[in-house]
Order: structure tokens, then sequence, then C-alpha cells
């Protein structure tokens, strides 16, 4: 039990206005007087961003947003009820689940009382405000060295973009269970885009990083990582020729290029999916989906990390849930909804964008284990192929399975040996085929330095991906070059 | 909150702004309500009531910028929000182009133009048409076997902007829509496709059954599809995925893009970038559009119809008042984006575009997003059709189609009558020769 996030979240969203206990049962009340009542929740929530941005060696724009409100969900059976209100004096509130309770006919008028549990867990986290924790000069001084660190490091940089963010958040989900969960969440990113030109070609390249904890994390050199890392990009990408098109063995370096296993895999498990049938993952539990090589796991656990979460947004503790486990389809990521009606646990994926957002089965960070190769035994096994190592997102059709990620730095292999960059193509391919042709997979896992961001139905929420070098031997590569 | 007292809260916004010594503010207002409604396997899913209130300023002091944004409107709310965006303005660099647009553009001639509409239904009623849209999907084959369901969205909102000009706009609008998806399976894999109709009238939608019927048609259409060799081709975007490429020249003109040196379109101002036969023009004026407005997102009269391509030369780029100050250029009217394009069509329908193209790949979805703004490489997952003789022979996935966009719009060989009337673009299928399709 975490007194102090209680605490935190009683202040923040229940005392402004003088929620009590009392209150908090009548409201729930009204949720779950409902005929076939299975579940209802209050998710509160206080949100604050800042952020940053400069170009032409100067900060020129800064925004900052504050939002608060509290989202009201009823469940009976496969229906589902909300409305939320960004006013958060009980009148508003009751009248949002006047709203809600009108999703089913009326129950009996029992008198349920809960007396709430708060329940609080190990947070994975530090409950601190980065943007209070900063001063605003110190904030325009990071990306002021962002800006220096790329320009010092080649006269061809034209142009330097960069951005910083912060928010901090503070919720508290009040279930019909008669728990009461608190979490206080910082989140932080910074970002690296530059320009350069040569020969009066011009080319892209980006780079950053973040997790949930304080800007302190920007030091020196870490920022100089994230701008030279963007340069080192774009200079590769001036020296890109076409990249190749059709079927062939690719390799994909560690760390980001887990998005692969984002696209190709992840999504098509989400419990949501999958209780209705329409995924390509479908009913599939027990077979085998991909090579006995692999084993991806979903990890909110993980400290500090961008898609880390103590409690998902509908209270429950996140977990390491194998998906995978060498090739074996093992389990679907689950939030309360679905989780019931499939007759499974959850395990701590009911995420939601904001209170205004209903909730539903979504990735925390999502990543293949190690393997046993060294990554230059693998590049070593290909004639001729792509290694891929950079991407810039993307995009599932859970039903037939096509997922495609699009690179932005990537090389051919050529008799082993990595030679000539090329142009960045998308990869396009079928989940469950394509993760059954992986045929190495490195001993260098790695996760992506927290930059992800993963939209779904139109809610966006940060994860986190990972794998370590890996080789699919048939993949399709959308380039230009025949 | 009512009109009056939105426009209030903006006035008090600007008032406290000033009496903190800015020099210049802006505050644009939102407050929005609707329904959507979900239904699937002819059963409720959900309901949801949506509620919205957005206050957001801008501040301008010494050619320094802040902004802020919060739902709380309150006065107490509006004045710590306005003390936020100050704060923000304290420490950002100073930039002589940064301020409210030239007074002497704002606009003054205010316009109705027919953006509100209520959609007089009930829950019960908006379930039933839900209900109806999926049944005809279902029901109209034998190959449609689950369904991701239907739903049925309608939302009004209520807009102010206002600047410390003294230039107050507000309005009304009004957005509905039915959509439905559903799942087709013939024992060897399965499909998913969809479709929808929105606008500001409920009353213009096409029927529930109409919309049904489409997705149904789409997801069957897309049964037994396979994969092709890798060939160079043509290609035709069908009208809904052509507007994909409208959409990207746009996004390379816009002025952000072009003083920072990010776009592949820098410099083409004057010069062909497409046939001679391609017109692309903004209509802000339409009556009863998604994207009408008088004014644009800075207060600037908005022209009744601007060509931004004409006969295939680019006429200008895409700005605001800070991008075009940055280039030295006058803004065109486009904070906030732009406004109902139409583009020109070569006349033929569907059926004559397939039959002159004889061989090629259409194009009905596309994926991920894989675009260069800057080199204008492009590379996207494709869905569509083999097409020989003019005719359509399988479907086809798991392929890109690959090309860069300053050669793909020059290859442009015609645009079809065949326009899709949703969104804010109007415009035919786009034929283009010459791509690199990979596959096998």
């Amino acid at each position: 039990m975490n007194q102090q996030h209680l605490s935190i979240a009683q202040a923040t969203l229940l005392e402004p206005t003088g929620l009590s206990d009392e209150h908090l049962n009548q409201l729930m009340q009204k949720l779950t007087n409902v005929n076939g009542s299975d579940f209802a929740d209050l998710y509160f929530q206080y949100s604050k961003n800042e952020s940053w941005s400069l170009d032409e060696g100067q900060v020129k724009t800064g925004s900052f947003n504050i939002d608060q409100g509290v989202g009201l969900r009823s469940i009976v059976g496969e229906k589902t009820a909300f409305a939320y209100s960004e006013d958060l004096n009980l009148s508003a509130i009751l009248t949002a689940a006047d709203v809600v309770s009108a999703i089913g006919r009326q129950g009996q008028d029992v008198q349920s009382k809960n007396i709430w549990r708060p329940q609080g867990i190990k947070p994975l986290y530090s409950e601190l405000d980065p943007i209070a924790a900063l001063d605003d000069v110190s904030k325009v001084a990071i990306l002021e060295q962002a800006d220096r660190a790329a320009r010092d490091r080649d006269p061809r940089v034209k142009e330097v973009m960069a951005s910083l963010s912060g928010v901090y958040e503070v919720v508290l989900i009040v279930t019909s269970d008669g728990r009461q969960i608190p979490d206080v969440r910082p989140l932080v990113r910074l970002s690296v885009s530059v320009i350069v030109e040569q020969n009066g070609k011009r080319e892209r390249g980006s780079s950053g990083g973040g997790g949930r904890f304080g800007f302190d994390y920007f030091d020196s050199s870490m920022i100089e990582h994230y701008s030279h890392e963007a340069v080192r990009q774009a200079l590769v990408s001036l020296e890109a020729v076409d990249s190749p098109a059709g079927t062939m063995e690719v390799v994909l370096g560690n760390g980001w290029p887990g998005v692969l296993l984002h696209e190709a895999v992840g999504h098509g498990l989400e419990g949501d999916f999958n209780r209705k049938g329409t995924s390509a993952f479908s009913g599939r539990i027990g077979e085998k989906v991909a090579s006995e090589l692999c084993t991806i796991v979903d990890d909110g656990t993980i400290a500090d990390r961008r898609g880390s979460l103590s409690v998902d947004d509908e209270g429950n503790q996140t977990q390491n849930t194998v998906l995978i486990e060498k090739g074996i389809l093992k389990g679907y990521m689950q939030d309360e909804h679905n989780a019931r009606l499939m007759g499974m646990n959850v395990t701590g994926n009911g995420r939601r964008e904001s209170f205004a957002h209903l909730p539903m089965p979504r990735m925390t960070n999502t990543y293949m284990q190690s393997g046993e190769h060294d990554p230059e035994e693998i590049i070593k096994s290909v004639k001729k192929g792509l290694y891929a190592v950079n991407f810039s997102g993307g995009q599932v059709d859970i039903t037939s399975g096509k997922f495609v990620f699009s690179s932005s730095e990537a090389y051919l292999i050529e008799d082993g040996k990595i030679t000539a960059p090329v142009k960045g193509a998308t990869l396009i391919g079928n989940g469950p085929e394509a993760m059954q042709t992986i045929s190495m997979v490195g001993n260098d896992m790695s996760l992506d330095p927290g930059v992800g961001v993963c939209g779904k139905e139109g809610q966006s929420v940060p994860v986190g991906v990972g794998q370590p070098t890996l080789k699919i031997d048939a993949l399709t590569v959308g380039g230009v070059q025949l | 909150m009512s009109e009056l007292n939105l426009a209030k809260a903006a006035e008090f916004a600007i008032d406290y702004a000033k009496k903190q010594g800015i020099d210049q503010s802006e505050v644009s207002l939102h407050l929005g309500n609707g329904i959507s409604i979900a239904a699937r396997q002819q059963e409720l899913e959900t309901v949801e009531k949506h509620n919205d209130a957005q206050f957001v300023i801008s501040v301008y002091k010494d050619h320094k910028t802040g902004s802020a944004s919060s739902a709380d409107m309150s006065e107490n709310g509006i004045r710590s929000t306005v003390d936020a965006a100050i704060s923000i303005a304290r420490h950002t660099g100073a930039d002589p182009c940064f301020g409210l647009a030239d007074a002497d553009r704002i606009a003054t001639q205010e316009k109705d133009l027919d953006l509100y509409h209520a959609w007089d239904v009930n829950e019960a009623q908006m379930l039933d048409i839900a209900m109806r849209c999926e049944r005809a999907a279902v029901e109209s084959s034998e190959l449609i076997t689950n369904s991701e369901g239907a739903s049925v969205n309608s939302y009004s909102g209520l807009d102010v902007y206002a600047n410390s000009h003294g230039f107050l706009s507000q309005s009304r609008g009004s957005q509905h829509s039915i959509s439905c998806s559903v799942i087709g399976s013939n024992g060897d894999g399965m499909q998913r496709d969809y479709w929808y109709h929105s606008g500001r009238d409920a009353a213009t939608l096409d029927s529930p059954e109409e919309i049904g019927l489409v997705a149904a048609k789409r997801t069957v259409a897309r049964l037994d599809a396979r994969q092709i060799p890798s060939c160079q081709a043509t290609v035709m975007y069908d009208s809904a995925m052509a507007k994909s490429l409208i959409s990207h020249l746009i996004g390379a003109i816009k002025g952000g893009a072009i003083y920072k040196k990010a776009s592949f379109m820098l410099d083409k101002v004057g010069q062909e970038v497409l046939p001679g036969f391609m017109t692309i023009a903004e209509n802000p004026h339409k009556m009863g559009a998604i994207s009408s407005a008088w004014h644009d997102g800075e207060g600037i009269a908005t022209p009744d119809y601007r060509a931004i391509v004409d006969g295939g030369r680019l006429e200008s780029y895409v700005l605001g008042s800070y991008t075009a100050r940055k280039l030295g250029l006058e803004s065109t009217a486009n904070a906030g984006g732009v406004r109902n394009l139409s583009v020109s069509n070569t006349g033929q329908t569907t059926e004559k575009l397939l039959s002159d193209m004889g061989t090629g790949l259409l194009v009905t979805e596309l994926i991920g997003s894989g675009i260069n703004m800057v080199s204008g490489d492009y590379s996207r997952g494709a869905a569509g059709f083999w097409v020989e003789n003019g005719e359509i022979q399988y479907p086809v996935e798991e392929i890109t189609v690959a090309g860069n966009l300053t050669d793909m719009y020059r290859n442009i060989v015609a645009i079809g009558d065949d326009y899709d009337n949703r969104g804010s673009t109007e415009c035919g299928s786009i034929v283009i020769e010459n791509m690199t399709i990979a596959g096998s």
C-alpha cells in the first residue's frame, strides 16, 4: 500500500470539490443499479502536459495544458455504457452517472455499501512532477544544447528541430468491487531531428528517448548522444542508394526494430479481437505461431520504462505476460471486460488515452527474449539481403494478419557483409507466417530508447518495444530496385 | 456554457492578458457534445456520451510567444491558463515574425456556410440505424461470417475564435456518421473491410443499408487475395486512396516544412509539379462542407476559391502569418489547414480508367506511413486488385507500391470523374505509370 500515492490522488482529485467516500458510494450505486450489472468503475484523472520546441537555433514555442475529469463506465454482459465529466463537482458527476445507468433496466434498489479498500502497488517509477522539478530556463537549455551538439557535429547540418515534453498524471480508479487504486505517473521525452545538405541533396535524421522519470535523465552526454545519432542517420541517408524490391532474407537490428513484434504479433494478441474472433490469431492458443526460437512477452513491470505502469487504467497490477513461448501461442493481453467474457485472467493490459476514452486491451513493453547467436554470425549467414536497423512506424490489419513497418535506416547485405546504405522502404508480411520464418535470434536483446506511441481506435498510449538482432528468411521489401 | 458565455469568456481572457502587459493575444474556445452508439451481432455494444470543453490561448510579448490550454473556463481557470501562457513566453526566444495576423487582412464579412444541422434522433433510433446497417452487411452474403459491428455517431460543437485586434467569431457546427466493418471468410483465411459515410447534415448520409452493403461487398471482394511477383507497373489509386496523394502534396507545400527546408517541394512555386491537365483548388465557402469557414485559424478572410496548383503549375505554398513572414510572403489564409479541396478530372469513369490502363494494379487500401517528406521517397503497403485487359482479375495483398513522389506526380496519366464525396477532398481515381510493386 502506497500511502503517499493515495494522499496525492485524494488531494488532487477528490478534496478540491469535497468528494467523500459517501459520494463515491452514491455514484457507484447509480452505475451498478442495473439488472445484470457485471462491473463498473470511475476513473479520476489529472494530467498536466508541457512542451517546448526549437528550430533555427532557438526555442520558439512552448505550450502548457491541464486536463482533469472523471470517466464513468458500467458493463452489463457484452454491453458497455460510458460518459465523462470534466467538472469534478458531485452534481456534474451524478448527471454523467445518470446517463451511464440508462444503459439497462433498473435493478432492485439494493443498498450495496462499499467499505472502500484503498489499494496500492509498489510503484515502478517516482511520483515526482517532472514539470515542476526543473525550472524553465534549464528546460530551454536542454534544447539549446541539443541544437549546438548537432551543429558542431558536422557542417552539413542545416537545420535542427528539437522538442522536449513532460507529463505529470495523477489517477484514482474506483471499482465496483470496492477498490480504490491510486497511481502517479511522470513521463518525459526529448526528440532531436536534423536536416543535412550536401551538393543540393537534403536528408533527415532523428533520434530521441525518454521514460517515466524527471528531465534530469537528459544530462549532457545523453543530449549529445541523441544529437549525434540524428546527424549520423541523416548522413547515412545522404549516401543511400535505391532499396531493393522483392522477397528476401531480412536481418533486423536489436532494440527499436522490435516494432516488428508490436505489429506482427502484439495487436493480434489483444483480448478484444480474440474474443470477437476477428484476429488472425483467434482460437490458436497452444498452436505453433512462430519459430521455436521465439519467446515473446508483454512486460508492464520494468522500472522507469515509457511503456510501464505500476497499475493499468483499471487498477490491476501490470505483469510480465508470456504471449509466445518457443513458438507456441500461450495467451492474450486482457482487460477486465474481455477477460470476464472469455473466462480468462486479467493481465493488467487495460489502458485508455484519458478519462474521456474507454479502456481496452493494449500493449505495454512488448519484446522478444534473447537467443543464442552472435549478431555478427547472423549477418554472415546472409548471402544477399537487407539489414534494417531503424524504423519510423508500422501498422497491421489484425484480421488478415498483414503488417507493415517502414525502415528509415537500412543496408544491403552481400556475401555476409554489410555494404551500401539503402533508402527507406516499407517491409510487409503476414504475422503468423513471417514469425515462422525467423531462423536466427541474437543474444543482444535491448529495449527501445523510449519514444513509442501506439494508436488503436483513435486512442494513443505510450508503449515500449524491444528485441535481439534476428533474421527473417522471407519478408517482402518495398523498394524500387527490381 | 452558452454561445454568449463562450464569447464572454474569450473577451475576458483577452482583456486579462492585456492587463498583464501582453502585446497581442488570441484565443480559441470549443464546446461540444455528442453520442456514439455501436452495435455488434445485432445487440447494443457501447453507448458513449461526449461532452468536451477546450480553451486555448496564445500570447505575444516583445516578439516572443507562449500558449496554454485547459478545459476550465471559469474566470479563475482562464486566469491561470493565461498566466501559464505568459510564463512560457518569458522563456521562449524572440522572432519578429511572431504575432497576430496583420490587422488589414482580418475578415469582416461574416458568412453563413450552413454548417450546423442537428440530428433529431434518440439513442434507440441510433441503435436501430446501426443494427440495420450491420444486418444489411451480414445478410448480403454467406461469406460474411463475423462482424466488428456498425456505429452511429452524432456530434455538435460551438467554436469561438477571438484576437486582440478586436475580432471575434462564433460558429456552430455538426458532424454525423454511420460506419460498418465486417469479416469475410471462405475457410482459407479471413478478410475485413469497412465503409462509412459522414457529413454535417444527417439527411445527406447514404442509407445505413447502402453503407452496410458496400462494407460487405468490399470485404467479400478481398477473399482469396494473393501476393503477386515484384514488377514495374501502372497503378490506379481508387478515389478514396487517391486523396492520400493530394494530401502528401499539400503537406509538402506547407510553410512550416518549406522554411525549415524539410520538403521535396522546396522552391517549386511557379514550376510544373503535376501534369498540365491537373488543377487543385480550395473552396473554403462551399455550403455545408466539412472544412468550410469564412476565416482561417487567425481570423484572415478566406477566399471563395483559390487554385493551389493551376494547370500543373504550383501557384503558391500553403501559409499562415508566421510561415509567410518567415518566407517574406503573404499569408494564404491557411492557418489551420486547407479547406475543401477539389481536384480536376480527365473525364473517365472508373471502368474507362481500368480499360485504358489495360494491365496494372488497382489499389483500394494503403497501410503504413513510409513517406520521406524531405526526399519524396515513397513506399507503402497496399491491397487491391490485379487488372488485365481492363478487367479485374483477382484480389492482391501483401505487396508494396513504391516510387518518388516528385516522379509519381509527373507520371499521373488520368484522373477519373468517379469522385468520392466523403471528407474534405473531392478527387477521382488517379492512374500513375511506372511504379514499383514489391511482392513475391
